[in-house]
């Protein structure tokens, strides 16, 4: 079994479809597919439903099938850094729906552990639980909320074997390992590409079981949205200032 | 008159106890970590995946893999951990953080917390706000008492609820209040900020309150 594929196009060759359902990696830009959202954008397909935290900047990442007009609908818990994104959406172009972050997060984890839905706190009594089960539990008001599965999982990993294990670097991991367990298929852009062996057991956050497919990236441009800095001298520890 | 920003940070800052776990808001709440008193070990949580977060990196030392639920910046520490998004908030939702100190638009008296949109404006959600609200332990709301002579503490919230009954205390520029979410037993004020009066704060405040013994 092959899963290493030569690049970006090649890797989501069959997999895209007009209407289907994607899950991408990331928090705000870090950790973020970028390489593959690239190939979804030059591939066309349109009417996507795409599930992310947060939709990109202009210009980047998911922001990039806001330009072609590809997205139908945004899953995601924050979509504020994006202009395009409001123009579409106060032009009845674009549907959102909003989801509390760690209730997203807990969604996608419930949808690749099989776990059709699941009840939290977060939410109940707010407008997010309108329309859904509430239920007391313990003496404590908790929202019904259901398990995500996409057609198609694209996340972005530091390390990956050509088994399809994969190793995330610092805050880059967010959303990426429960995504690798949610999609119907998962494809995986990875930085370093190493042999069955190289990666400490011990450290594989997802098993190659969850991924189906692998690229190559050795070269990913990488994205900062709030560049913050403190001068070397006189900052005292905890502060820092912003430039 | 009353408190300054930095004022309110380190009034906040009032409630943090030695081994806390604890996650800041953007805003006022992100000035407490300046307040941190010396010797007392306080870890912030980064609810991107992150335990443990140092200050700002110097210049030129910026990775764009690590960076704080502000998107900015930040810097690894000897206790730093990082995580998925799923158990960041697991660890939130919980129980296992022990403060959160967040902004608000509205708060009312039976702990109501409304600060993620306003009906006919574009909304950008609530990010992580519902969630922490809903499953750290102790929530503090750190505001402006008033927003254009329009009072913020109300006997109802009138905007969108991020949480009901979530609020455990509010400080303002004017003073501290505590509220009995649990117990039912309403919204008390604790402390007046120097320079504020009683009277000028019962002029801006529409929920209703007791006055603490105290004052």
């Amino acid at each position: 079994m092959q899963k290493v594929y030569p690049d970006t196009r090649a890797a989501l060759a069959g997999l895209l479809k007009d209407g289907m359902m994607i899950m991408a990696g990331g928090f705000g830009l870090c950790g973020i597919p970028e390489q593959l959202i690239l190939a979804i954008r030059d591939a066309g397909v349109k009417n996507l439903t795409v599930v992310s935290n947060n939709c990109g900047i202009d210009g980047v990442g998911l922001g990039l099938l806001l330009d072609t007009k590809q997205i139908k609908k945004m899953i995601s818990s924050y979509v504020g850094e994006n202009k395009t994104f409001a123009q579409q959406y106060l032009a009845g172009e674009l549907e959102i729906e909003f989801n509390p972050q760690g209730t997203l997060a807990e969604r996608i984890r419930a949808g690749g552990a099989g776990v059709a839905a699941f009840f939290t706190r977060t939410g109940a009594g707010t407008q997010i639980a309108e329309g859904k089960e509430q239920r007391k539990i313990d003496g404590a008001l908790y929202v019904m909320e259901r398990g995500l599965v996409a057609d198609l999982s694209i996340v972005h990993a530091w390390m990956g074997d050509t088994e399809g294990n994969l190793v995330y670097r610092k805050t880059a991991r967010n959303f990426n390992p429960m995504m690798a367990t949610a999609g119907k298929v998962t494809v995986a852009e990875i930085e370093h590409l190493v042999q069955p062996g190289d990666i400490n057991p011990d450290h594989i956050i997802t098993p190659g079981v969850y991924v189906k497919r692998l690229v190559h990236v050795p070269n990913a441009v990488k994205h900062i949205e709030q560049r913050t800095v403190r001068k070397r001298t006189a900052a005292p520890a905890g502060t820092g200032e912003e430039v | 008159m009353g408190w300054t920003r930095d004022q309110m940070a380190e009034r906040a800052a009032k409630e943090l106890r030695d081994g806390f776990y604890v996650n800041l808001g953007i805003g006022i709440p992100t000035l407490v970590s300046n307040y941190i008193p010396a010797g007392m070990s306080v870890q912030l949580q980064s609810e991107n995946g992150m335990l443990g977060f140092g200050p700002f990196p110097y210049e030129g030392e910026e990775d764009p893999d690590l960076i704080n639920a502000g998107k900015q910046t930040v810097t690894e520490i000897p206790t730093t951990s990082y995580f998925s998004s799923a158990d960041s908030f697991a660890m939130i939702r919980g129980g296992h953080i022990d403060l959160s100190i967040l902004g608000a638009m509205q708060v009312a008296e039976n702990g109501d917390l409304a600060n993620w949109m306003i009906p006919g404006k574009m909304v950008k959600g609530m990010g992580g706000a519902m969630d922490l609200v809903a499953g750290v332990k102790k929530v503090v709301v750190v505001m402006e008492h008033s927003a254009k002579n329009e009072p913020k503490l109300l006997k109802r919230c009138t905007l969108p609820l991020t949480g009901a009954g979530v609020v455990d205390m509010v400080i303002t520029d004017l003073g501290v209040f505590t509220i009995d979410k649990k117990g039912g037993g309403g919204m008390t004020l604790v402390e007046v900020a120097p320079g504020a009066t009683l009277e000028e704060i019962r002029s801006k405040t529409e929920a209703g309150y007791r006055t603490s013994n105290a004052l």
